[in-house]
């Protein structure tokens, strides 16, 4: 009787059912604390672009204080009645008609004046998407620091643009030329460079992970290009 | 795996078979053998992948290994208990999705409580439903015995793996970024030893790992057939 086709079919159906509701119920009360983790996980990732958070900090209450956040258009208009937070890049990323895609600005306050512009930055590494967010300093030039995340590159290989070692090489950097083009800040192959050798436009780069670095340059690339109308405008202020 | 040590004759009917200490000799065995004899990553070289991957630092190697336990046991105890209801010509499914459920429902518990070590340790918590240990041992020993003989064999599996993980991830966090979970050792020593790249690659686990099997062999005597 075991071993009959129906009982084999029968087994398996029971077991899809039981196990398919016990997952879809722990999913559905597990989802307001996965939600909470995330958003505080997205504020985490902002507020690290401009300062070095330490262990115990009220994240949410630091975030509320200091970051102002705006929307803005693909001509660097502000968007009225959109939050920043509402914005979701990946489905912006996605948004083929550029005229429609909408972009979050986070800026960082210090005694009334901005102090950083954070921008949003979303591409493809190797294995899967990467996103993060880079900070300019006021002058809009120069690069006050990076965060960047992934969803599936190689731990110790490509998975390294998570760490902080790496996010702080591109402190400092420029990302126009003398000439006002902008030209990003791209991460050379091979690792050890010396500064000397990468100047002010280039970050030294992460041994066998060439493919996620070319990723992350096209992802910079790219969002501030996106992201130069209101660059523009803000510097011609 | 036989029990019945009385067998039933005349002169001693059988009352009522005083049932085994929950920590007999022969249960012991099960705890004790994967942590030295019978490991599973040193001796049976499985899970290696993980091992390799997730020991860079303490903590998520922690997370990682009391992940493994969790599966281990919960799907032995599961499999062992529906062990006669199974069909056979489907067994490796169904012990799959009774993994997979686990990993499923310990991915959901750390996304949402322990959200940076999740991001820490990405893929390889759902690539514990391809560990080998996991289904290596409902289909060697939770399909054929009794669920509180599996929830043991499992325990001692899992702790075979974590013992050995955590000592590969010892020695890597300490040499490679000179701390223990997170806290700078050599720093508060006021010692300048140099961090050391190699420690935080793979290459560095295959190292201690090498190290940790020719120590314990050279210890038991194991020789591989």
């Amino acid at each position: 009787m075991q071993q009959s086709n129906s009982y084999i079919i029968t087994f398996a159906i029971a077991m899809t059912v039981i196990v398919g509701g016990l997952l879809a119920g722990a999913n559905q009360i597990l989802k307001p604390a996965q939600q909470k983790a995330l958003k505080l996980d997205k504020q985490k990732a902002i507020l690290g672009t401009v300062i070095t958070l330490k262990e115990g900090d009220n994240v949410n209450d630091l975030f509320t204080k200091n970051i102002k956040s705006e929307v803005v258009d693909y001509q660097g208009n502000v968007v009225e009645g959109v939050k920043a937070s509402s914005v979701v890049t990946r489905k912006q990323y996605k948004q083929k008609d550029k005229t429609k895609k909408l972009f979050p600005v986070y800026k960082y306050e210090q005694n009334g004046k901005v102090d950083a512009y954070i921008l949003p930055i979303y591409g493809n590494g190797l294995w899967n998407e990467i996103w993060g967010y880079i900070a300019l300093q006021g002058d809009l030039k120069t690069v006050k620091g990076v965060v960047f995340d992934h969803a599936g590159e190689t731990p110790g290989l490509g998975a390294r643009i998570t760490e902080g070692a790496i996010q702080k090489r591109y402190q400092n950097k420029l990302i126009f030329d003398q000439d006002g083009k902008l030209v990003s800040v791209t991460m050379v192959k091979g690792e050890g460079n010396p500064e000397s050798a990468l100047g002010k436009y280039k970050v030294d780069g992460m041994s066998g992970a060439t493919l996620t670095a070319n990723g992350v340059n096209a992802m910079l690339y790219n969002y501030l290009d996106l992201y130069l109308p209101y660059i523009k405008k803000q510097q011609n202020k | 795996m036989s029990d019945n040590t009385n067998p039933v004759t005349e002169q001693n009917p059988p009352v009522k078979k005083a049932s085994e200490p929950l920590f007999s000799k022969r249960r012991k065995k099960f705890i004790s053998d994967p942590m030295n004899d019978d490991n599973p990553i040193t001796v049976q070289v499985l899970g290696i992948c993980s091992a390799l991957a997730v020991t860079s630092q303490l903590k998520p190697t922690l997370v990682m290994a009391i992940a493994v336990t969790f599966v281990i046991v919960f799907s032995n105890l599961i499999t062992s208990l529906i062990r006669n209801l199974i069909p056979n010509r489907i067994r490796i499914i169904v012990q799959l999705a009774i993994i997979a459920t686990f990993v499923i429902l310990v991915d959901q518990v750390l996304r949402a409580y322990l959200f940076d070590v999740s991001k820490l340790l990405s893929v390889f918590v759902g690539l514990i439903i391809t560990n080998c240990i996991v289904m290596g041992r409902l289909e060697a020993f939770a399909m054929g015995n009794k669920p509180w003989d599996s929830v043991l064999d499992g325990m001692g599996s899992s702790l075979g793996y974590a013992w050995v993980i955590l000592a590969v991830a010892f020695f890597r966090e300490l040499f490679g970024s000179g701390s223990l979970f997170g806290y700078k050792v050599f720093e508060e020593m006021g010692l300048a030893i140099p961090n050391n790249g190699l420690m935080v690659t793979s290459v560095g686990a295959f190292i201690i790992l090498g190290l940790i099997i020719w120590v314990q062999r050279a210890k038991t005597g194991y020789v591989e057939h």
